[in-house]
């Protein structure tokens, strides 16, 4: 087949341009949806603002007792004697500027409410996150194509994990840990100790998942030929795992990482009240007991933005994982089969280049 | 070596061949010298095995996948394992480095692996062998390196391993061991993915990754089987190198004239026992086992066309060949495709095409992977809209026409693919997937079913079959139901886009002799596409052999094989592995007397 140059390029130098370009080009694409999404979510919490049955000024006050003027504050602030047209543009305005809204009930701007609480809660996850993956990692590489004695016990503790509801499972802990081996605190403490147990607790249903698809993946990719070659040249058991079968396994991995990435938030909220622990958890679940609107659709756009990032880390890391979902530039892989030699000069020199740095073992 | 065959479960066979040579063979496996001298100590034999056993348990099953085989491979000797999948070859391959699989139990009366006692063998011991006593080179690179991994890490992890180079040096070595192996641009190389390399270069890099310590002896299972015919030459040559250089071989292979090229000794194996073995030249000249007969005798060579290729009892018999009409059920005129790489880029992959097809004639179409055959293929089914030109079926043109007509129009023109296993749906019953041409068709439920009845009888299944899942039949049963869903609307063609590629040469020579059957009787016009000169020559009448999207030379079968007039076509011809040497080119070369005398007796 020829290949043809449909464009004058000059060799090497503008296909590496190319490349990044297609590249730059990729990113901005995915950015974009990224922030169609967000917009569609501010969209949909202003249209159930106003579809909500009953008056919107009653739903923005909740439960809070306000005076008159406060309350012609607040239609003038969210411009509620205006067309609906005018309140949207005027709620994204306010969004643009951080602005989301006041929470009456607990008498502060949602934005300062939130931000409080966005610590303890990071923390907690970033903690769960952790010791999951850590986890999962660890007893998959170890159990994977493993007898049935070792497998069995840890594919059934997984199921356990999966199954049993976290508020149970984090009560269990308490119970063992707090009150009759007293090795760790029950209720708030933001210290590390006190991080231990709710972490746990909240990483165990993501962390069994996760083993589960690991571990299937490893035995999968220990099945691939690639696998045996790596064997047959003497390397070691678990050079085998980590550098060639580990990578292949983690790709299933990624693709449930954004449902995993809902499981941890759905499960911070009832972990922190379980613990009485600080946390966007027990911000709103106070705030849906009291009615408090505005506090809690900004909860839900934190959320769905949340949920934007996680999975465009998600789309970012597949390439890094897996070579041949680069948007590299065009090689030779397919059409010049042919002439096995005579096929070097169409190969892209942008490989080479950014392959360099990481050349070698990982 | 003394040639003891048959079935029983201890065949022994003991190299007493001089063919060996001590010098220049192996590296000591202490330091990390390259210095291919021989220490005094250096044992001779490398490989010792006598009666081993390979049994694998599934769940309450055991599978016997060896059965007692013996061999000796010496230093710098080449040997080969031929039989068709299933035969055990494989893994008997594989338990010479102690990877014969999960579950798999390995017995034997003796095995001896680089003078070590292998039978119980911890796993440390086995590593320190593996890659540096013995490299392993598996079938098709694309998914026997690391897709995930740099050529040059694949290669480095065999030199890290091993500790054959200081650490400093590893990089150096890489790329020396690429050239080595003929990988042009060897430092751009090895910064590629697996996926970024042609086959050809592929292969090459697993090899490289295989050769790196090395190793006295290498093991290569199927090294060329996903290849083009020019490439596998070039990697047979490249095998044959190392050996001269004195490295011991052993190549296993289901093609008998691709170790032909290389080994001194065959051994022919089948369910798990080898059946035959001795010298190369006397095993194919003079194979005592029918079953090695059997296999040469499918081999599709020159002397065979116009016989058919499966056993017949009382020796060759004629292949009744279809009446050419003189009707042109098919014709593509000046067939142009391109694609668009990247925005910027095209390819041209069919360029400038026209043939012509008349009722009972087949037309081969023969080129190397890229050259655009099976995009022709999609083209004259219509499953692709040419960019210019014209396909025409029994005298219309696809896309002058509306979709009834062009419902019916399908119904004459059918195709059968390399894997029928993904072009059937895995959970369509074998009846269903032949009636659902006849469904397409609006052919009553009752006719229907005789007719799969009937077509089933055509391509020679059982009633059997009905019922069972494509999963649930054999390689050369599935392929018969593929035949039998291409004849069900009663085509005037059939486009065969490497029907036999994926089969044992046995199953081959019975699909190849089916579709010639089915031709005289029904006279259907084939378009043949393969990549496979002998099969080509066997099966075809008229010949274009393409390279490139374009058709550089097209004539008479005999004309094509005999007076090749196109530098590329000879290039190909010269690039068959042959069993003599000249079996595709009876003219240029005329062929030995003894090859027929072999060959043709068939008992």
């Amino acid at each position: 087949m020829t290949i043809a140059l449909a464009a004058d390029e000059r060799r090497g130098g503008g296909r590496a341009a190319s490349s990044a370009r297609s590249i730059g080009l990729a990113v901005l694409r995915r950015v974009g949806y990224a922030v169609g999404v967000l917009w569609g979510a501010v969209t949909v919490t202003f249209a159930a603002l106003h579809l909500k049955s009953g008056g919107i000024i009653d739903a923005i006050i909740g439960q809070a007792a306000v005076s008159p003027e406060i309350r012609a504050q607040i239609i003038s602030d969210y411009a509620l004697d205006k067309p609906w047209l005018v309140q949207y543009f005027d709620y994204l305005g306010h969004l643009l500027r951080g602005d989301l809204g006041h929470s009456y009930n607990q008498g502060m701007d949602v934005t300062t409410a939130i931000g409080d609480q966005l610590a303890p809660s990071f923390e907690l996850m970033a903690a769960g996150v952790v010791l999951a993956l850590v986890g999962a990692i660890v007893v998959a590489l170890l159990t994977a194509n493993r007898p049935r004695w070792i497998r069995g016990p840890f594919a059934f503790l997984e199921i356990v994990g999966v199954s049993v509801p976290a508020f149970w499972f984090a009560i269990l802990l308490l119970t063992v840990f707090s009150f009759q081996l007293h090795w760790f605190p029950a209720i708030g403490s933001n210290s590390l100790r006190g991080l231990v147990l709710p972490a746990i607790a909240l990483a165990v249903a993501p962390g069994g998942t996760l083993a589960q698809v690991l571990r299937d993946g490893l035995e999968r990719a220990l099945d691939e030929p690639f696998v045996t070659t790596a064997r047959s040249r003497g390397i070691r058991e678990t050079a085998v795992l980590v550098r060639h079968a580990l990578r292949h396994a983690l790709m299933p991995a990624i693709t449930i990482a954004g449902w995993l990435a809902g499981a941890f938030l759905g499960g911070a909220i009832v972990i922190e009240n379980v613990f009485s622990r600080q946390g966007l958890g027990t911000l709103t679940v106070g705030g849906l007991g009291r009615r408090d609107f505005p506090l809690v659709s900004g909860v839900a756009l934190i959320a769905a933005a949340f949920y934007v990032v996680i999975n465009l880390i998600i789309d970012a890391v597949y390439p890094l994982l897996d070579p041949r979902l680069r948007p590299a530039a065009p090689t030779t892989s397919g059409p010049a089969n042919a002439a096995a030699a005579s096929i070097t000069s169409t190969t892209s020199p942008s490989v080479s280049a950014t392959g360099a740095d990481q050349k070698g073992d990982r | 070596m003394t040639s003891d065959s048959g079935t029983t479960t201890d065949s022994r066979a003991t190299t007493d061949s001089g063919t060996a040579t001590d010098s220049g063979t192996a590296t000591d496996s202490g330091t990390a010298s390259l210095d291919p001298a021989v220490r005094p100590g250096e044992p001779r034999t490398l490989v010792d095995v006598a009666n081993l056993h390979v049994r694998f348990r599934l769940g309450r099953r055991a599978v016997d996948a060896v059965r007692g085989v013996s061999l000796r491979i010496d230093t710098g000797q080449s040997i080969a394992v031929v039989g068709e999948s299933g035969s055990g070859k494989s893994v008997t391959a594989r338990s010479l480095v102690g990877l014969a699989g999960r579950g798999a139990e390995v017995r034997a009366d003796r095995l001896v692996i680089d003078g070590t006692d292998a039978r119980a063998l911890p796993e440390r011991r086995w590593r320190s062998l593996r890659g540096r006593r013995i490299g392993f080179v598996l079938q098709d690179a694309l998914v026997s390196l690391d897709p995930a991994r740099r050529v040059g890490a694949e290669i480095a992890e065999t030199l890290r391993a091993h500790r054959v180079v200081p650490r400093a040096e590893v990089d150096a070595r890489v790329v020396e061991l690429l050239r080595e192996v003929g990988v042009p641009e060897p430092e751009a190389r090895a910064g590629q993915y697996p996926h970024q390399l042609s086959g050809g270069l592929r292969q090459r890099a697993l090899i490289a990754s295989a050769i790196a310590a090395d190793p006295a002896l290498l093991i290569a299972d199927e090294p060329t089987t996903a290849l083009d015919v020019t490439v596998q030459a070039q990697i047979l040559e490249m095998l044959a190198a190392r050996r001269r250089a004195g490295t011991a071989l052993l190549l296993i292979s289901h093609d008998l004239a691709v170790v032909s090229q290389v080994a001194d000794h065959v051994f022919v194996m089948k369910d798990g026992v080898f059946v035959e073995h001795g010298p190369t030249r006397q095993v194919l000249d003079d194979p005592q086992h029918p079953y090695t007969r059997q296999l040469l005798a499918a081999v599709p060579v020159a002397h065979a066309r116009g016989t058919r290729l499966s056993p017949q009892p009382g020796g060759p018999v004629a292949q009744p060949r279809a009446v050419v009409g003189d009707e042109v059920v098919l014709a593509a005129r000046n067939l142009v495709k391109t694609f668009a790489l990247d925005g910027r880029r095209t390819l041209t992959a069919v360029d400038d095409v026209s043939l012509e097809l008349r009722a009972g004639e087949t037309l081969g179409i023969v080129g190397e992977s890229g050259s655009g055959k099976s995009t022709t293929a999609r083209l004259l089914l219509d499953l692709e809209r040419a960019d210019s030109g014209s396909v025409e079926v029994d005298g219309t043109a696809w896309g002058e026409i509306d979709a009834r007509t062009g419902a019916r129009l399908r119904q004459h023109i059918q195709v059968i693919y390399q894997d029928p296993l993904s072009s059937f749906d895995p959970r369509y019953p074998v009846r269903k997937i032949i009636a659902e041409p006849l469904a397409v068709a609006r052919v009553s439920r009752a006719e229907r079913r005789s007719r799969v009845l009937e077509l089933l009888d055509q391509v020679g299944l059982g009633r059997d079959v009905l019922d069972r899942r494509p999963r649930q039949l054999s390689g050369g049963q599935r392929q018969r139901v593929a035949i039998a869903r291409a004849l069900a609307p009663r085509p005037r063609v059939i486009v065969c886009d490497e029907p036999v590629s994926a089969l044992d040469v046995s199953i081959q020579a019975q699909i190849l002799d089916l579709l010639a059957d089915l031709q005289a009787r029904l006279g259907i016009a084939y378009v043949f596409i393969s990549h496979h000169l002998g099969v080509i020559y066997h099966v075809s009448d008229r010949v274009l052999v393409m390279k490139d999207g374009r058709i550089v030379e097209a004539g008479d079968v005999e004309r094509i094989f005999s007076e090749p007039r196109h530098d590329y076509t000879r290039g190909l011809l010269a690039a068959v592995p042959t069993l003599d040497g000249a079996a595709l080119r009876p003219r240029v070369e005329p062929r030995p007397a003894t090859v027929t005398e072999s060959e043709g007796a068939v008992a």
